[in-house]
């Protein structure tokens, strides 16, 4: 069971100004049915330009209704720049904190704010900014390097818990890192510079990644590998034991010994088995 | 305020008798099974009458029955024994709607050096069977598909499968997890060769379970250390919860009528009430082919961990497929494989009986259950649009 605060129960039980306003002056909607969550805001101003009312419709769990009826509580009587500054963490905050894993649902609230103001300015409804990483949820580059930025994540976890980038079929990982990485401004792994290594400082890498990284993986399946040369970026390999007749022994050359060379010594390496 | 239980295939309340037959085997007769004395040497004697109580549920052998710590050990145990038992071989079967035990399991072995066949279902849940037997190989070292599924209660023809698959000469495995106890089952009349069960599924404690090995059955322990278990799998017995077992063995044998004929009652009052009470709502899976307990309805347009939250202020217990009650993102992998829309996964809720359930209970779920959907409705975007297109 997931731990709420008697905040977000109380919300969620007893939701504030759940509705439609039908000649709202601003409404935004965002997330859908597959993504497991969605929130239709609308928001009426008062004559002294603020937000005289808000309402929303929630399809989602109990915080992503939570979610939604604090930040309809919160807008009122907020003027729009004043409501367009609220952040998922302010939502959050209003809440008493949200599990992690839920944090998403408080971005989706500051997502809808922005868009029904958006609506109210006339500007016209923005594509996806950016390049699609998640596939599963639709994510951009862009919101995940947002994301990464206000919220301080450091993690793919992360990453999943507040924009649900990475939490399907998980192939965007190593994107999302490159973006974290980048963020954060550590070298991101696949910049590594392959001319910095000597030939001898590359076969000395090679052979110690293989025994430490790669080695011990073949191992546990009765397997084994062994270094035969390197030429120039040709890495030649004998493999052994249960490999040499896996059927799949070509795909674990390909994706697991070339992957991790290419990781850990050299973007330019190819494995070729002898 | 007292809970109404119907969560019974996540965990099942221990009967008050196993509890009973338990108590001494704590604090009074705690002897170790394989001393020498008689005060260890007695809690033996009890060890072997539970073992017999289990394998006449299942129709086995005494020989046959392993106690395990429960049905993840036994399915672990039961699918490392055959790839060890068979190393040139690299190849593995199994289903797509598996429980978690088995199915990332198979997806960790996919990792390192199997190929693993997952099979897939249709829409009432029902297996591919041609797909799995196109697949079988001289390279496959094992084909595990469970019973009967803990989400829908679909019952999948594991007879019929385990005569094919034997064959070709070929392990076959299954989860009965949630299958025995409530449909009878024969090992003594069957081609399956291993066979898990888990103790707190029927009545008897969590942490134990047991591992039905088939006579002959090539194997290799999964747990090295004594000799317990005929050598087959190291440890200090756990007596007291293997006697539990052999209780709760003895119980679901006689209780099994009553599951199949009064909860099944009670299963289909509670399913037949809430359709024709709750508009867009469905049964997930075969309404036919299915476990006597179990109901997965779909009510569409809603969210699954508010309408448990919601049927938790009323005391109500039971499960959801949606993705926000399990930390994951993505709804139940058995009704994605099984092509139930989203507009339903997210929205689908399990209900498991047993025999502690009461009509009453049926009654007070079926007057609390539209209600709490439509209250939920209210507040969806999705059910104001599918009602204006209608």
């Amino acid at each position: 069971m997931w731990d709420y605060t008697e905040k977000t129960k109380d919300h969620f039980l007893n939701p504030r100004n759940v509705g439609f306003i039908d000649d709202f002056d601003g409404i935004g909607e965002v997330g859908s049915l597959s993504c497991g969550d969605a929130l239709k805001l609308t928001f009426k101003l008062g004559d002294d330009e603020r937000i005289a009312d808000a309402k929303f419709q929630t399809f989602g769990c109990a915080s992503a209704i939570a979610s939604s009826s604090a930040l309809t509580e919160m807008i009122k009587g907020m003027t729009l720049q004043e409501a367009g500054k609220v952040t998922n963490d302010d939502i959050a905050d209003y809440l008493g904190g949200l599990p992690k894993e839920k944090m998403h649902c408080s971005v989706m609230g500051r997502d809808a704010m922005e868009k029904a103001i958006a609506y109210y300015r006339g500007e016209a409804e923005k594509k996806i900014e950016g390049e699609i990483v998640c596939e599963c949820f639709g994510v951009s580059d862009v919101q995940i390097e947002r994301a990464v930025r206000e919220n301080g994540l450091t993690s793919i976890e992360d990453v999943t818990d507040y924009v649900k980038a990475g939490g399907g079929c998980g192939n965007c990982h190593d994107k999302i890192q490159f973006i974290i990485d980048t963020v954060l401004g550590n070298t991101p792994r696949a910049a590594k510079k392959p001319e910095a290594l000597t030939n001898i400082q590359k076969i000395k890498m090679i052979d110690a990644t293989l025994e430490r990284e790669i080695k011990p993986a073949l191992n546990q399946d009765g397997g084994d590998i062994e270094l035969v040369d390197v030429d120039g970026n040709r890495v030649m390999v004998k493999l052994r034991g249960t490999c040499a007749s896996c059927a799949k022994s070509q795909i674990t050359l390909k994706h697991y010994v070339e992957t991790k060379l290419k990781e850990l010594v050299s973007q330019e390496l190819f494995v070729e088995e002898v | 305020m007292k809970p109404i239980y119907m969560d019974n295939n996540a965990t099942t309340r221990v009967a008050p008798e196993v509890v009973e037959a338990m108590q001494p085997y704590f604090s009074e007769l705690y002897g170790n099974p394989s001393s020498m004395h008689g005060f260890g040497g007695n809690v033996g004697a009890k060890l072997k009458a539970a073992r017999e109580h289990v394998a006449t549920l299942l129709g086995a052998m005494p020989e046959e029955i392993m106690f395990t710590s429960g049905g993840t050990e036994s399915d672990s145990t039961a699918i490392h024994a055959a790839i060890r038992a068979h190393p040139e071989k690299k190849h593995i079967i199994t289903t797509r709607v598996e429980h978690p035990a088995v199915k990332n399991l198979g997806e960790h072995l996919a990792k390192n050096g199997y190929r693993v066949t997952f099979v897939p279902v249709d829409r009432q849940g029902h297996l591919d069977l041609d797909y799995l037997y196109k697949k079988l190989s001289d390279d496959t070292a094992i084909v595990s598909v469970m019973w009967a599924n803990n989400e829908t209660g679909t019952i999948f023809p594991v007879e019929e499968i385990a005569k094919a698959v034997r064959e070709r000469g070929i392990v076959f495995h299954s989860d009965a997890v949630q299958a025995v106890g409530k449909i009878p089952i024969d090992m003594a009349d069957s081609a399956i060769d291993m066979l898990s069960i888990s103790g707190h599924k029927l009545h008897a404690p969590k942490g134990i379970g047991v591992l039905y090995i088939r006579k002959g059955t090539k194997f290799a322990p999964f747990l090295m250390g004594g000799h317990q278990e005929g050598g087959r799998r190291a440890g200090t017995e756990n007596s007291a919860s293997i006697i539990g077992m052999g209780r709760a063995a003895q119980l679901v044998m006689e209780y099994m009528d009553d599951e199949n004929t009064r909860v099944r009652a009670l299963r289909d009052k509670l399913e037949t009430e809430l359709l024709k009470r709750v508009p867009n709502s469905m049964i997930n899976g075969d309404p036919k082919n299915r476990l006597p307990n179990t109901t997965s309805i779909a009510f569409e347009f809603v969210e699954g961990e508010g309408i448990l939250l919601l049927m938790d202020q009323y005391g109500i217990c039971a499960s959801s497929g949606s993705a926000c009650t399990s930390g994951s993102l993505e709804p139940s992998h058995v009704l994605r494989a099984m092509g139930v829309p989203f507009t339903a996964a997210h929205g689908s809720i399990r209900y498991s009986l047993s025999i502690y359930n009461t009509e009453e209970e049926i009654d007070f779920v079926i007057e609390k259950m539209p209600p709490i959907i439509e209250r939920l409705r209210q507040m969806s975007p999705f059910w104001q649009q599918a009602q204006k297109a209608s």
